[in-house]
């Protein structure tokens, strides 16, 4: 780094032609190459750089349970939950479940997605539509809907409906909220050259409000595939004959800690089933964002 | 840039006189008494205002005189108001920034809002006479600023306008950029033969592509300039001169005390 000098009072007026009364030629600067980003980037393929920290999570269980700090009973070593898994998966009772639950999940999620864009699409196209829903919704979203699971049982009894009710109350507010303010979010600018244009109404709203409120429609299926997930093991766990969550209370009954990891993985796995939709739908319907996809 | 020849050119870009345009009795826009006021405040006061089908008006003035109003208006954008506004039926603006749909690729930017079903070749004839014919299938963020103004402009044009109005749409390009796309504007409009009203705050501009000129002040026409100088203009043509430091004056900006010719002129 170089100390820069004001220079010296000239008499000389402003535009002096004269070069030649500097004093020394500036020190060289420090050169630093630039290196190409594509050359600094590791030549990993990205699905093995995502799957690795889950590997590595594997990893770190196995090493605590061969060093017994993870006694068996409090948590199974990975090769026993292996074992379990295989069982479970060999007598038919795990595929069964889980179709159950995802049958389960797969209403739900459809009936909140009906229900939470259909009322964003009428609170946020009309503003009757947003006097008369949106305080009514905001007010019911604070009522925890797990809260919710005795009163449905009373309603609906025990069998599937209940189950499906939760899932669809859990799965319609974060869809509402984020295609709300999706709609809302909408370039006026966007608007008004869509009016410059000749559209009509309906025009307007199938060609501009409804693409343009799509980024947020995806981050509230996100949200909502997240709480459909939740909201299957509470209502399962409550009162059920079958699915997932009904396998994991029976494991708990009879102390099997190894079944019950089993069916966390399996929730886990399900998860990242959904989250892998959801990002391949952002994929396909987004492709046209202008936005930071990270380094 | 683009060089088109699907229809008929009116009147050679190159030839001495190319403002023959035919209706020349025909009006395009008429404004009688126009008053829009924002808050109690009119913005605009009892405007007139007359175009001739096929002429091309600039309009001029310090911002927030109001000029951006009345195009708004005249785009229909814009009713809160009184007085009698005219406008062609079919007419098209375009404006400062592209306003292109990000989610929809450039040739189904250019179609948007037309009627029944639009053919694509339709589209890209658009874009093929502004010189983005192969850019057609892109995604609107590819676009560059230059790129995507023109697209903007295929998709006014598309609608073949009996009017064009141009909301400032050279005042986000780079100088180069601007020269050309004003070059573009010309010569689409001495091929479409539509009346264009362009606001802008340049005089220049104003002065090398008009055939009037009007300045707004305190919300009407304070000042009509018609500007016969033959086309391509030349900046370097001391009539030019004349005539861009007569509106520079009338918009409040004194000639520099050492006039140097071919400095900007950007009025404030």
């Amino acid at each position: 780094m170089s100390i820069s000098h004001a220079p010296p009072p000239s008499t000389t007026p402003d535009i002096s032609l004269e070069k030649t009364t500097s004093p020394a030629p500036p020190p060289a600067p420090d050169l630093v190459a630039l290196v190409a980003s594509s050359s600094r980037r590791t030549r990993v393929p990205r699905w093995l750089r995502r799957t690795t920290g889950p590997v590595l999570l594997l990893g770190l269980w196995q090493l605590l349970s061969a060093t017994g700090v993870l006694a068996p009973d409090v948590l199974a070593p990975p090769g026993t939950i292996a074992r379990v898994a295989g069982d479970l998966i060999e007598d038919g009772s795990l595929t069964t479940a889980m179709g159950v639950s995802l049958q389960r999940v797969a209403v739900g999620l459809l009936l909140g997605t009906l229900v939470g864009t259909g009322l964003a699409l009428v609170s946020g196209l009309f503003r009757v539509g947003e006097d008369l829903v949106d305080a009514s919704v905001q007010m019911l979203r604070t009522v925890p809907f797990v809260g919710l699971i005795p009163l449905f049982i009373l309603w609906f009894g025990i069998g599937e409906t209940p189950k499906i009710a939760v899932i669809t109350l859990g799965v319609s507010f974060p869809l509402y909220l984020n295609v709300y303010a999706g709609i809302r979010g909408v370039d006026s600018q966007l608007i008004e050259a869509g009016e410059s244009l000749g559209l009509s109404r309906w025009g307007l709203v199938r060609q501009v409000i409804l693409p343009g409120a799509l980024p947020g429609a995806m981050t509230g299926l996100r949200y909502s595939l997240g709480i459909a997930w939740l909201a299957l093991v509470f209502a399962e766990q409550i009162n059920a004959d079958s699915g997932i969550g009904f396998l994991m209370v029976q494991a708990r009954d009879f102390l099997r800690t190894d079944v019950i990891v089993v069916c966390l993985i399996v929730y886990a796995f399900l998860g990242l089933l959904a989250d892998f939709v959801v990002r391949t739908l952002e994929r396909l319907l987004l492709q046209w964002r202008p936005t930071f996809t990270g380094r | 840039m683009a060089t088109d020849v699907h229809r008929p050119v009116t009147g050679n870009p190159s030839g001495p006189d190319a403002a023959g345009h035919p209706r020349e009795t025909a009006t395009a826009v008429r404004v009688d008494g126009l008053t829009r006021a924002f808050d109690g405040r009119p913005v605009i006061d009892r405007l007139h205002l007359d175009v001739r089908a096929g002429e091309f008006v600039a309009l001029l003035g310090r911002s927030g005189c109001g000029k951006s109003t009345l195009l708004r208006v005249l785009a229909g954008l814009d009713r809160d108001i009184e007085g009698t506004v005219l406008v062609p039926r079919r007419k098209a603006v375009a404006f400062q920034a592209p306003r292109l749909m990000p989610w929809k690729r450039v040739w189904r930017n250019v179609l948007l809002g037309l009627p029944g079903k639009p053919e694509r070749a339709r589209a890209e004839q658009a874009l093929a006479e502004v010189g983005l014919g192969h850019r057609a299938q892109a995604w609107p963020k590819t676009l560059s600023g230059g790129e995507a103004q023109r697209a903007s402009l295929a998709r006014a044009l598309v609608r073949e306008p009996d009017l064009l109005l141009l909301d400032e749409p050279f005042g986000a390009l780079d100088a180069l950029t601007r020269v050309k796309a004003q070059r573009l504007v010309d010569e689409l409009w001495q091929r479409r033969g539509c009346a264009v009203l362009l606001v802008t705050h340049d005089v220049e501009e104003a002065v090398l592509l008009a055939d009037r000129v009007l300045v707004m002040d305190e919300g009407v026409i304070a000042h009509e300039q018609r500007i016969d100088l033959p086309r391509p203009r030349d900046i370097a043509d001391p009539r030019f001169a004349a005539l861009r430091a007569g509106l520079l004056e009338r918009l409040g900006v004194e000639a520099p005390a050492v006039a140097s010719p071919g400095t900007e002129a950007h009025a404030a």
